[in-house]
This record gives structure tokens, C-alpha cells and sequence, in this order.
């Protein structure tokens, strides 16, 4: 059933549906509902929640719960984020399953509280040191982000990868209609856990396991990453996940993702009426990219130019050049700062071109 | 032909890697020995530190998790919540580690009571990395950072963690004790004993910190560098029983 949801408690109930038990946070605006939800409703499940000393601390909490073969999670927002690179670096190192959510605001630095997508650089090229990736999801509304997470923590179990799901503050603010899939049968899920191979659960069979991500030798070092590599190529090939909008005759392709998707589609509904054909492409996987999607469009005799559309400077444009490939024109509009763009701002831009 | 001493099973055969006169290995192995006294190796998890003990997981017979620079506390924190409560969860950590970058997952693990068993091992200088100073080297001692001495009004002052620690509600047990002759050793073997059956009995943090020798570090021969703790270490860090709530109780 439908239910009325502020985003940031549907994520966190949704979490807990998907069989996540354990979550470690530390408050920053604008997600704060998802700790405080999770603080009292996981201990009626069974789980635990720790308001960790910082973030830095939160994302070693779920690293630990993960090496311990638990489903866990941490959210934050963008100089929260930044924080956790370190853990999340290791926590993709030493492959453990996790969820991440980042409900962006704006930076750099303490920036403010209003939404933004200032943080894609550093949630799909890696964001803390070394060669690794975060399996990367954009919801654009409530619902979307609630059947993402259910799924996430699935996902990032199969691949024993870390997922991170990024939203803005509006998302994460806003009251939409959604409903929360059913709860999840976890006896077994954490029965399997606990006679895992790999999960640091305190063994009692002669076999010590061992969580790391120290690898001193260079060959060791290297063949596991090629190995992880090897693992990225296998999400890209499964994963990807992109929805296309009003594409079929589309001249102008808007490419934008999340909240900013949205503010697309209404572009496009008056564009269209007003006798210009514009459609989306919408990345719902931001890492994997849905590379093929775009060069497929950019290929298409129709699509005269992309317009690259974000709550940033200019930061998921450059995947989509490397897409088209110099094949068609690619723009750039943006707000930054944690302003918005509103329909009417696009509907200009392609007509007037500014 | 009977045996009557023999390496504990809770040891690996994995040779470590430590120095000669460095006081891991007589750590590892009372950890190993007091586990196997309890009836507590099976299902022990251990939570290795970054510095010269990173390879600790090499070396425990058990399920080990190597944690990033400081942050065992926190991820041994989490695992208490995920696993059965009998297990045993230690955490084995280096001056740096505990004192320095990890201060904060220290002071806050113990804030919080886990029950869990720190053991923290002060040597009063950067192993791994070559002879920096720590949080702990002591007053007028050179290290490769402060190389005429640490001049407190310039290099800022060693922590005395214990006692710190001390100070609050959460831990029930915190003993420093030292490992440079047999007395000593035997001494920080039953305050070993006695972090693991608080951690057992479900009382809370039990904090152990070890002064402990760097030979290399310090350009000492081992001998040398045990002197050092007892004459030097010692008194700068006195030995001793810092918090014990299991007394309080009697």
C-alpha cells in the first residue's frame, strides 16, 4: 500500500525491509531521519544502531559488521562523505558488502544544506585512494530510492562490493507516495552469513578467517586488482542500469540524473508542446555508466545535440563527452551553490541558448 | 620424552616478523597462552592495528580482521553487536595507532563501555614507519621527527593514556604493566588474564597497556632497550591497576 513518506524515512524503512540490521551514523543535514528513524527501528528487528564519534568511525563500524557477515549501512551528506572515503577505500579493498547513502548538499568545503550534485567526481571515480569503484545508484524520486535499496544490499552481497546510493537533499526532504516492498525473510540470509567462507564471525573450525586489505608484495597488490577490475567489468556487463525518455524522435537529448531528471521531463513536456522534440537519458547507474546508451544515441541521424544537465559545475558532463565522443555537440547547464533549476531555466536555455 | 612447555595452538607457525628485543612476540604469545588458559580460542576475533603489529593476523590462530590506522576500536565495536557475546574481541594496538591517529575510536569505545579488550602496546616511538616520535615518546627522547629530543614547548606533550582513560564511566578494567624481565612478564600475563575474564564476565572495557622496548628505533641492542623501559619508560609511565570496577563492586 501507498503510504506518504518523507524520502529519508522511506530510505530507512526500506533498509531495514531489504534485512539491513546495523546502521552507524553521525548526524549532518539534510539526512538526519535516516539515524534517527533507524536508531529506534532497528532495535525492533533485532539489529543495532551506534551514533558513532564521526564518520570516520561510523564507516569502520560498518566495515567491522560487514567482516563480521552482517548487513549494514552508513548515510550521510557531502562533507560527511568525504569523511568516510578512507573506511570506504578499505571496505572496497578488503570486498565487503555495504550500502552507502550520500544525500548530497553543496560544497566545496562546509558549502550549505540545500541539494546538490557536487559530489559525482567523488562518488563514481573512486572518491579515497587507490584503484577501486562503488557500485553508484540515482534514484530521482522516493520510490525509486526505496526499490534501489532494497535491492542494493543484494547487489553488493553478490559482488562483495560496497554500493553507494546518492540522492540530494530534496529527495531526501521531500513527502512523495511510496510503498515499502515487503520485509525480507532474514534467518536465513544471516544463517548463510555465518557459516560463510569469508565472514570473520568468530570461527570455531581450525580455519581462521581474515578480513584485509594490506598487500605489500606488488604482484599480490597488482593480480588482486586486475581481479577487482575483472569484477567491475562483470557489474558493468549486468548492472547497468539507464531509462530513456521520450527518445524515439528525440532531437535534443537532455542527459541528467536523479532530482535534476525531473526537472528535465517538465522541460520536455513544454518543449514538446511547444513543437521541439527533446528527451532524456537518464542514468539510474551513475558507476557502472551507461556508456553504450548514449554513443548509441549519439550515433542516431535524429539527435542534433546532448545537453548535459546538473546541480554542479559541470561533472557528469565529461562521461558523456567521452560517450559521444566528439560524434554530436555536448552543452552544459548547471546551478550550483544548492539553487535549482526550474523547467521554465531549460525551456530558455534551448531556445534562446542561455 | 615429555613435554611440558609447548607453543600455544593459538599461534600460528607462521614466523614473526618482529625484531630481535622488540616485545610483540612475548605479547602475542601471554594473549595466546591466557586465551587457551580461559577456554576462550575458539571463536575469538582479533582486530589487528596498522604499524609494526599489522601483520597480527598472520600470527593469531583465530578470525582476524586488519583494521585501517586506529579505527579498531570502531570496527571491533560493531562486531561485538553482530556476534555471539561469548566470543572473545580484542583489539591489538601500537602507540600511534591507539594514542595518536585513533584517539578518538579509543576514547569513545571506552565511553561507551564495549566489551570488548584493548591491549596497547607503548613503546614510546614509531615502529613501522622509522623512529618518529609518538604520542607517547617521552620528554628529551630523540626520534626522527624531533631529532635533538622532544622539547615539549615545541613537540607538544606525551599522553599518559591509562590514566586518562581512568577518568571515565565506561571501561572496568585498565592496568599498565611492562614485559622487560620475567617478573614483569608474568605480571602482565595474569593483568591479561584478568582484561579477558572481565571481557568475559560482560563488564565492560578492559584496557591493558603494555610498555614496551624498539631496539631498532631506539639504536639499542636488546638488552639495552629493556633497560630502557625499566629505567626510563617505567617511571615516566608508572605501573599499575588504574581503574578495576570488579573491586568496586566487592
Amino acid at each position: 500500500m501507498k503510504k506518504l513518506w518523507k524520502g529519508n524515512e522511506a530510505i530507512a524503512e526500506a533498509a531495514v525491509a531489504a534485512g539491513c540490521r546495523y546502521f552507524f551514523g553521525y548526524p549532518i543535514t539534510p539526512q538526519n531521519e535516516i539515524p534517527e528513524y533507524l536508531s529506534w527501528r532497528l532495535f525492533e528487528v533485532g539489529g543495532a544502531f551506534i551514533q558513532a564519534e564521526s564518520e570516520l568511525s561510523a564507516i569502520n563500524m560498518v566495515y567491522g559488521a560487514a567482516s563480521a557477515g552482517a548487513r549494514a549501512m552508513t548515510s550521510s551528506s557531502s562533507p560527511g562523505i568525504s569523511l568516510k572515503q578512507e573506511g570506504i577505500s578499505y571496505i572496497a579493498a578488503a570486498e565487503l558488502p555495504c550500502v552507502i547513502v550520500n544525500m548530497m548538499r553543496s560544497g566545496p568545503g562546509l558549502g550549505g544544506i540545500q541539494a546538490s550534485q557536487g559530489d559525482y567526481f567523488q562518488a563514481t571515480k573512486g572518491g579515497g585512494h587507490g584503484d577501486y569503484h562503488c557500485i553508484v545508484y540515482a534514484p530521482s524520486t522516493v520510490q525509486e530510492f526505496v526499490d534501489i535499496i532494497y535491492n542494493a544490499f543484494d547487489v553488493a552481497d553478490e559482488y562483495r562490493n560496497p554500493v553507494m546510493i546518492i540522492g540530494d537533499g530534496m529527495l531526501g526532504q521531500m513527502m512523495e507516495p511510496a510503498e515499502i516492498p515487503p520485509m525480507k525473510d532474514t534467518s536465513k540470509m544471516f544463517e548463510k552469513y555465518h557459516k560463510d567462507e569469508w565472514a570473520t564471525c568468530g570461527h570455531s573450525d581450525g580455519k581462521p578467517r581474515i578480513i584485509n586489505s594490506l598487500r605489500i608484495e606488488p604482484d599480490e597488490n597488482e593480480e588482486f586488482t586486475l581481479r577487482l577490475y575483472k569484477k567491475y567489468e562483470e557489474i558493468a556487463k549486468k548492472e547497468t542500469k539507464v531509462e530513456e525518455y521520450r527518445m524515439d524522435d528525440a532531437e535534443i537529448v537532455f542527459v541528467a540524473y536523479g532530482s535534476v531528471a525531473r526537472i528535465c521531463k517538465a522541460a520536455i513536456v513544454e518543449l514538446r508542446e511547444q513543437g521541439i522534440k527533446a528527451g532524456l537519458i537518464r542514468p539510474i547507474t551513475l558507476y557502472p555508466y551507461p556508456t553504450a546508451t548514449i554513443e548509441k544515441a549519439a550515433k542516431s541521424d535524429k539527435v542534433k545535440k546532448f545537453v548535459t544537465v546538473e546541480m554542479s559545475m559541470g561533472q557528469m558532463v565529461e562521461d558523456v563527452r567521452l560517450a559521444v565522443n566528439g560524434k554530436k555537440p555536448v552543452e552544459f547547464y548547471g546551478r550550483c551553490g544548492g539553487n535549482v533549476m526550474m523547467p521554465a531555466d531549460l525551456v530558455k536555455y534551448i531556445k534562446e541558448g542561455k | 620424552m615429555k613435554i611440558i612447555a609447548d607453543k600455544p595452538k593459538m599461534l600460528t607457525e607462521t614466523p614473526t616478523h618482529y625484531c630481535p628485543g622488540c616485545t610483540h612476540g612475548i605479547v602475542h604469545r601471554l594473549i595466546a597462552e591466557v586465551l587457551e588458559e580461559l577456554g576462550k580460542t575458539e571463536g575469538a576475533i582479533g582486530i589487528a592495528p596498522v604499524g609494526c603489529a599489522v601483520y597480527a593476523y598472520r600470527y593469531f590462530n583465530c578470525d582476524m580482521i586488519e583494521a585501517a590506522h586506529g579505527r579498531a576500536p570502531a570496527i571491533s565495536s560493531a562486531v561485538r553487536r553482530v556476534v555471539n557475546p561469548d566470543n572473545i574481541i580484542f583489539c591489538y594496538q601500537g602507540d600511534g595507532d591507539c594514542a595518536s591517529i585513533g584517539m578518538a575510536e579509543t576514547v569513545h569505545a571506552a565511553m561507551r563501555g564495549e566489551n570488548i579488550t584493548v591491549i596497547f602496546i607503548n613503546n614510546g616511538i614509531y615502529g613501522m614507519t622509522g623512529g618518529q616520535m609518538a604520542p607517547t615518546t617521552m620528554p628529551g627522547v630523540k626520534a626522527t621527527t624531533c631529532i635533538y629530543g622532544r622539547d615539549p614547548k615545541v613537540y607538544g606533550n606525551p599522553v599518559h593514556l591509562s590514566e586518562m582513560l581512568a577518568t571515565l564511566t565506561g571501561p572496568a578494567y585498565i592496568e599498565r604493566v611492562a614485559c622487560y624481565d620475567v617478573p614483569h612478564v608474568k605480571k602482565a600475563k595474569a593483568a591479561l588474564k584478568k582484561a579477558f575474564t572481565v571481557q568475559m564476565e560482560k563488564k565492560g572495557l578492559s584496557f591493558i597497556e603494555v610498555l614496551a622496548s624498539c631496539p631498532t628505533n631506539f639504536h639499542m641492542t636488546p638488552i639495552e632497550a629493556m633497560e630502557f623501559v625499566k629505567t626510563q619508560a617505567e617511571p615516566f609511565y608508572p605501573l599499575g591497576v588504574f581503574k578495576d570496577i570488579t573491586k568496586e563492586e566487592n
